[in-house]
């Protein structure tokens, strides 16, 4: 082939079937390279062992290829078991919190007026665009023994209580409070949007023809809007869970370090152990607890985006 | 399927677009035994049909029919399972939409939003081997025809349903395609629009000379609009004729039931006499005699048919040779008509629709609720069916 | 009878008076002027100037910034052509791999994400030697990585919910599927591109986790600058930090509010005006 018959050619190839190859191919081969494959190695490295080394790690050798002890040292010491305890409560604890404030103003936000609809919606959306460190650092400045925010919440409690119960300030930082009302605090909008999207899906009507046959605005709720918004409810929640489960960052800033949490442990196995198998196995039990939401999460995600089956129709 | 006789006739000359015995040639578009299976649903069954050069032809038949996807693979959206498709004696079946002469109009019109009108009707243009004035030229000349010389500039949010239905009609012409296929042309616009419209879309034809297929679920449509048409139903054509025959000569229960109203009553051959036969209804109480059909034999279980409008009303009996007695049940005006609805001793209430062709009060007209009265039709407004 | 919603615009109120008396509380007490960032110290804006005055914090600001468009870039053309490919190529080999990939990035906790690049990294700069520090490089590829299937994410839905007729008609009017996609398509879903580098951009901005595991000595990012400083406890420069970047969000914000009223508005004139012309 010349030189000259090159290009011409090239561009025809493209314009039939090329373009569609490299459509495809290029994330494909992308997603494989840096998200697939960091993946195979995280599992893999699940198995491997130990070594004073650079990288610190050998497979086989004087070693056991499959290397299990790693798995089995999840279940006998109890850092492990309590960090994940710890992670999957705190996360459960915080998803149910986000629900019970987010449902509501979910449906709130559907039955204002248009213009105020778009206001609030942007309301929402606008502590999302600001940096999710610095939304947790303005919880440290509010929690802090000497804050204003404190020092109000215990003049109501001192109010409230019997005087030899008073306190001079209520702790707040560096307990699983803080965690679960910092985590409810940054994962909120993630449920309130697609809980409004889901929502804001309903038809009226609907709800007004439950309420002509007798039903009260309550049974309506119960009846109708509910049932109508369990997708969303799914949706938000898996939302919610998920990252939570796995959080380094708000643990790390208002957590106790007496109360371990898996994102840490993971970190610092990695980071300060320098145990990349055990970081791994940890990392690996985490990827197979979450398994059942993660697929919940792609079936739920993979239907909302299904397209109703083209043909037969007229 | 029986001739229209030559008393019938006479009726060709009320439907719109007499079939001008010129274009009586080889067909222009010819599917060859068409399936298109998706998956375990047939949605068009072995569909043969021959589309003459110039014709309006159209698709009639509900929803789940098989019409839209019929017209989707003449424009080669979707591949037929089996079958072929040819268009001005070429095969067209495994070419993509891109290399067709065929040009669709939407029914969702799909215009393209981020293009003016203009742009919108040149698209098609930058394929053809013309130079830019000449494509200048076409695009005035397709705005002229449809009457939008005047919008050119706008894009298509910022003109209304009926202009934008007008450009895709412009923009489907703007190549001179072979075939022009329209998918429920006028479904999206008002009752008044739509009766405008369609004499506009007649007129259009009439002056491209294009060859129509129009896929509708309205009757009156494709009625008014065709010059023959296909009745589908569940993936098979049913019949096809023009408006005259499939509504005057019916050859089925489907056809005769899906177009236009009408009252079937079940029969029983007692004998046929020439192109005359005489059958038992017993919903009616008493024989009937009705134009007969080919391949008739006394004892054979039929099906007869009437339609409302061809059913007379009086209070004493005619002479007429089918004449039988009932009750008044219920009656609506509707202005130019009114509709009866008759009981019969039998029990069997049927329709019957009768023409207000003078201006008469409340108390003087044909009769009135629970009033005993005759009815009667003439043996050719009988319509024998064998299914 | 129209009641009005009493429960749920007072969870509304409350929700938000959860969202932003931080935020307001944060803004407020970056113009405190004592150093205790608890205590009132009357009005001052030193903390300002102090963080205008840090090269730290500045050099750390160009480089999120730079990183940020690089990878939203690349984000997006990877991301749009992933969501084309879902969205209009019905079958293809590995199609089942591929969605599920481009939904699990999204959810994964960025710790796994994070420590799973970080290996990746290492054993690529040990065995192939490139990137060959950790860095610049590193951190942009695993943020066009995580940026790009939210990009995804955003042009699929659009190109699902877009009426396909469109394409249908450009295709009946002669054009080569390369042709429509050029020519239709891409400008139809461009708004939702454009969007979706927009989100990317802002992700990208704001990651801590997935930074802190794949960046190196060096490359400091305004988020770990951020983090590192926070750690040790609050100071009154990151409240006005935050300040600053509310105020620029929120008239990002605002400005895109008003363009999309303006936007709306013409939309109504013109269907007005298309009323009127039907006339």
């Amino acid at each position: 082939m010349t030189r000259a018959a090159f290009f011409p050619r090239l561009r025809h190839w493209f314009n039939r079937r090329g373009w569609i190859k490299i459509t495809i191919a290029t994330p494909y081969v992308w997603l494989a390279l840096f998200f697939l494959l960091p993946f195979a190695i995280v599992i893999a490295m699940s198995f491997a062992t130990r070594t004073p080394t650079a990288p610190p790690f050998s497979f086989g050798g004087e070693h056991p290829l499959m290397n299990t002890a790693h798995f089995a040292r999840l279940f006998s010491d109890d850092l492990y078991i309590r960090a994940y305890l710890n992670s999957i409560g705190n996360a459960t604890v915080a998803t149910l919190l986000c629900l019970l404030i987010g449902y509501p103003m979910a449906l709130g936000l559907t039955r204002v007026s248009r213009s105020w609809r778009n206001v609030l919606l942007m309301l929402v959306i606008l502590p999302f665009w600001t940096s999710f460190l610095l939304r947790v650092y303005a919880w440290m400045g509010l929690m802090g023994t000497n804050s204003w925010f404190n020092k109000l919440l215990t003049e109501a409690y001192n109010f409230v209580m019997p005087a030899d119960m008073a306190l001079r300030y209520i702790p707040m930082m560096n307990t699983g409070f803080a965690v679960v009302l910092v985590t409810v605090y940054s994962y909120l909008p993630f449920m309130i949007l697609p809980l409004y999207a889901n929502l804001e899906k309903l038809d009226l009507s609907l709800n007004e023809a439950a309420m002509d046959l007798g039903s009260r605005p309550f049974q309506v709720f119960r009846d109708v809007t509910l049932p109508l918004s369990v997708p969303g409810i799914i949706a938000g929640s898996l939302l919610v869970f998920i990252p939570a489960s796995g959080e380094l960052i708000i643990p790390s800033l208002v957590g106790s370090s007496s109360r371990p949490m898996i994102g840490r442990v993971i970190s610092d196995e990695f980071a300060s152990a320098r145990d990349w198998p055990m970081a791994s196995a940890v990392a690996v039990a985490l990827l197979l607890l979450l398994v059942g939401p993660l697929m919940a999460y792609s079936y739920y995600e993979g239907k909302s985006h299904e397209k109703p089956t083209a043909g037969g129709g007229n | 399927m029986p001739e229209p006789s030559p008393a019938a006739g006479a009726t060709v000359a009320q439907f719109p677009r007499g079939v001008a015995p010129a274009v009586k040639e080889t067909p222009f578009i010819r599917i060859d035994g068409v399936t298109k299976r998706f998956g375990s649903f047939t949605a068009v069954s072995s569909v043969s049909l021959e589309i003459r050069k110039g014709e309006i032809f159209s698709l009639l038949g509900g929803s789940g029919c098989g019409k839209t996807t019929l017209l989707r693979m003449l424009a080669g959206f979707e591949d037929p399972t089996e079958g072929r498709i040819f268009i001005d004696g070429q095969d067209m079946t495994d070419l993509p939409p891109y290399e067709r002469p065929v040009n669709m109009m939407f029914q969702s019109y799909a215009l393209f939003p981020h293009m003016t009108v203009e742009r919108n009707v040149a698209y098609g243009l930058k394929h053809a081997d013309m130079t830019a004035s000449q494509r200048a030229d076409r695009v005035r000349e397709m705005l002229a025809l449809v009457q939008l010389s005047d919008l050119g500039q706008r894009k298509p949010h910022q003109i209304s349903g009926g202009q934008r239905q007008r450009v895709a009609l412009a923009r489907a012409l703007a190549k001179q395609p072979k075939v022009l296929l329209l998918d429920e042309p006028l479904a999206a616009l008002d009752k008044k629009l739509r009766e405008a419209t369609q004499f506009e879309l007649m007129d259009i034809q009439d002056r491209t000379g294009t060859t129509f297929i129009v896929v509708t679920h309205d009757q009156e449509e494709a009625m008014t609009l065709s010059s023959r048409l296909a009745v589908m139903d569940k993936g098979r054509i049913m019949q096809i004729g023009n408006a005259t025959e499939v509504y005057e000569y019916p050859n089925s229960k489907f056809v005769a039931g899906f177009i236009g109203s009408i009252n079937f009553f079940d029969a029983t051959v007692r004998d046929i006499k020439g192109d005359m036969a005489r059958v038992d209804v017993p919903e009616l109480g008493g024989p009937v005699d009705a134009r007969a059909i080919p391949g008739l034999v006394p004892g054979q279980p039929i099906t007869l048919a009437i339609r409302p409008e061809k059913l007379s009303l009086s209070r004493t009996r005619t002479d007429a040779a089918n004449a039988f007695p009932g009750t008044v049940r219920e009656l609506a005006y509707f202005g130019k008509d009114s509709l009866y609805r008759i009981l019969m001793p039998s029990g069997r209430i049927l329709s019957v629709n009768s023409v207000n062709a003078r201006r008469v009060g409340e108390n003087e007209r044909v009769a009135d609720w629970e009033d005993a009265v005759w009815l009667s039709f003439d043996p050719a407004a009988a319509i024998l069916l064998k299914d | 009878m129209k009641r009005r919603p009493v429960f749920l615009i007072t969870m509304l109120c409350f929700g938000f008076a959860f969202f932003y008396i931080p935020i307001l509380s944060m803004i407020v007490y970056s113009f405190n002027g004592s150093r205790l960032v608890t205590v009132w110290g009357g009005f001052s804006t030193k903390w300002y100037a102090s963080l205008f005055s840090n090269r730290q914090v500045l050099n750390a600001a160009v480089l999120s910034i730079e990183i940020a468009l690089l990878s939203a870039t690349f984000a997006t053309i990877l991301g749009t052509m992933a969501g084309v490919a879902l969205a209009r190529f019905k079958r293809f080999r590995g199609r089942t791999l591929f969605s599920g990939l481009v939904t699990a990035p999204l959810v994964m906790p960025e710790v796994i994400t994070g420590i799973a690049s970080l290996m990746l990294f290492i054993l690529m700069a040990e065995y192939i030697g490139w990137p060959a520090t950790r860095g610049f490089t590193t951190v942009t590829l695993a943020h066009i990585t995580f940026c790009m299937v939210f990009v995804t994410t955003i042009v699929h839905s659009r190109l699902v919910e877009a009426d396909e007729a469109i394409e249908e008609a450009a295709m009946d009017l002669g054009s080569r599927p390369w042709q429509v996609m050029k020519d239709i398509t891409l400008p139809v879903i461009s708004p939702a591109i454009l969007s979706g580098w927009l989100l990317a951009f802002t992700i990208s901005l704001d990651d801590v986790v997935i930074t802190n595991f794949t960046t190196g000595p060096g490359t400091t990012t305004l988020p770990i600058l951020i983090w590192s400083k926070v750690k040790l406890g609050v100071t009154p420069d990151i409240n006005a930090l935050a300040t600053i970047t509310v105020v620029i969000v929120g008239l990002g914000v605002f400005v895109a509010g008003v363009i999309l009223n303006r936007a709306e508005k013409r939309r109504e004139r013109d269907m007005h005006m298309a009323y009127q012309a039907n006339q």
